[in-house]
């Protein structure tokens, strides 16, 4: 149990705030009160959640929010969730290409660490990143815990076409652009995976709450799963996780 | 099928929103003026959230090919069928070969165009609102067809409603947002008194605003966002997220704009005047 605070948020929607902490055991407690809202507690026809860091807000999509009403039934809820039930998260090991083609910040980034590409690379690979959010452009993922040797600030100026695919890191965060978009981070390699898939019933495969973990591929490999993916053949790396 | 001989500046398809996809980043789009649009789909006796041409600053000229009814309302731009002007909210028969065609902007900027029964357009994550990528297309361009079913026998209801009268309203009613209890007297005082115009980035994601006030350090973890979320920037510049705005961010939700505001923002363009009018949050009843 945390101390949960709730704050009105207009008239649709209302927000529930944990400890303002990145940290697991605040993600853990908030999705295990998310599942909690959605299997006993909420019409999931009527609301929309939205988890991120330490944070849900709650959406109404037809009907006014009554502040008073559901701020005393979330306290009640939360006090009464069972804290036992989990939801099943799942470890994601994403393909990244390094290559110069792709990674074009990669030797910049190298030099202003006073780092090889090839320890940059070890270094991206070696963790197992927590999703802490997705929100910014559709499929893109807030990660947490990016080896902090990594710490490197935003370029100076952003471009303004990154790459789809691209996956960049900035100050602590590393993330993929699941789009063709401005943006400010440095470029390091990109992902074969599509992060969004609109032509799917759901078209994120990742959830808040996921692990993620990157390992390096080659160009030909690159090439060779994006025609497994047109072809609708690629195979997520996917595995329970179970801390 | 009605057919752009031009497009316009930007003109898009928009329905009630695409829902159901905020946790995966995915914005609701549809109408930005929803005031308008429902009353137009109201008028031609369709669903709430049937979908319509959403016209920005500059109007199509296009044929329809198919008997149908039609109706169109927002910003005042002059619009004409078969070169006799016709007033908004206010429904009108079309016939195979009518011309349609859009004048000059006087007053708004987003009017709508909406047909019984609605566009059949590709729908994609349960909505027809165009979001790029969501949707293959970003606008329409010139040339485009739209598919409707022919209608030939609708006796509406009610023939038109008054004119809104949003177009002229510069007071947006807010209510406090998440972070409201973090600014000081002085910002609290600048936002409340001061007369702010719309920037030139104004856009179906965001409205920036070309007035600054005091700036913070206020530091939060990235949370969710609404269309009508003010963020309030380290450097004090305000960013109103409207309806293609990101679903999550960083600053600081200081206030909440209303549906209504929503929809009267939907109006302005490039330095137009804007207040902001406190709500109690009191007053969100149900």
């Amino acid at each position: 149990m945390f101390a949960i605070t709730i704050k009105p948020f207009g008239l649709h929607a209302i927000l529930i705030e944990w400890p303002q902490h990145v940290k697991e055991e605040i993600l853990d407690d908030l999705l295990a009160f998310e599942a909690h809202l959605k299997n006993n507690c909420l019409d999931v026809n009527l609301w929309e959640l939205v988890p991120s860091y330490n944070s849900i807000t709650l959406i109404n999509r037809h009907e006014h929010v009554h502040y008073e009403q559901i701020s005393i039934a979330l306290k009640k809820w939360y006090k009464s969730k069972n804290t036992q039930v989990k939801t099943q998260k799942y470890l994601w090991r994403l393909p990244v290409c390094y290559d110069e083609e792709f990674g074009i910040d990669l030797q910049e980034v190298a030099n202003k660490l006073s780092k090889t590409p090839g320890q940059i690379i070890e270094e991206h690979t070696a963790n197992t990143l927590t999703v802490y959010g997705i929100g910014f452009l559709p499929g893109f993922m807030y990660l947490g815990g990016l080896s902090p040797t990594l710490k490197v600030p935003r370029r100076s100026s952003p471009r303004l076409n990154v790459s789809k695919g691209s996956v960049g890191i900035a100050g602590e965060q590393t993330g993929i652009y699941p789009q063709t978009s401005p943006g400010g981070w440095n470029i390091i390699g990109r992902c074969s995976v599509d992060l969004f898939n609109p032509k799917e019933e759901n078209p994120c495969f990742v959830k808040v709450g996921d692990k993620v973990q990157f390992y390096p591929i080659t160009r030909d490999e690159y090439k060779l799963h994006k025609i497994e993916a047109e072809v609708g053949i690629y195979k997520h790396e996917k595995s329970d996780w179970n801390a | 099928m009605l057919k752009l001989l031009k497009s316009g500046f930007f003109t898009t398809i928009q329905d009630g929103g695409r829902f159901g996809f905020l946790r995966q980043g995915v914005p609701v789009s549809g109408f930005m003026d929803a005031a308008t649009a429902i009353k137009l789909n109201k008028l031609l006796e369709n669903e709430p959230h049937t979908n319509q041409l959403e016209i920005t600053m500059t109007g199509p000229t296009a044929v329809f090919e198919t008997p149908s009814f039609i109706c169109v309302g927002g910003a005042e731009m002059f619009v004409t069928l078969n070169n006799e002007p016709i007033e908004n909210f206010k429904v009108y028969r079309v016939n195979a070969g009518d011309i349609f065609s859009y004048g000059k902007l006087e007053k708004g900027f987003r009017s709508y165009l909406a047909i019984k029964g609605g566009f059949k357009t590709e729908s994609v994550l349960g909505s027809t609102s165009f979001y790029n990528p969501i949707t293959s297309k970003r606008a329409l361009k010139d040339l485009d067809e739209l598919d409707y079913e022919r209608n030939d026998l609708f006796e509406p209801k009610d023939l038109s409603y008054k004119k809104n009268s949003s177009l002229n309203e510069h007071v947006l009613d807010v209510y406090q947002g998440p972070e409201y209890n973090q600014l000081n007297e002085n910002q609290l005082e600048s936002l409340f008194h001061q007369d702010f115009k719309v920037a030139k980035e104004n856009n179906r994601m965001a409205y920036q605003l070309e007035e600054t006030i005091e700036g913070h350090e206020i530091s939060m973890l990235t949370s969710a966002t609404l269309p009508g979320t003010v963020q309030l920037t380290p450097s004090g510049k305000l960013i109103i997220l409207m309806k293609d705005g990101q679903t999550t961010g960083g600053y600081p939700r200081i206030l909440q704009l209303s549906d209504q505001a929503i929809s009267a923002l939907s109006q302005k363009k490039s330095r137009d005047i804007l207040n902001f009018k406190l709500l109690s949050n009191l007053s969100i009843e149900v």
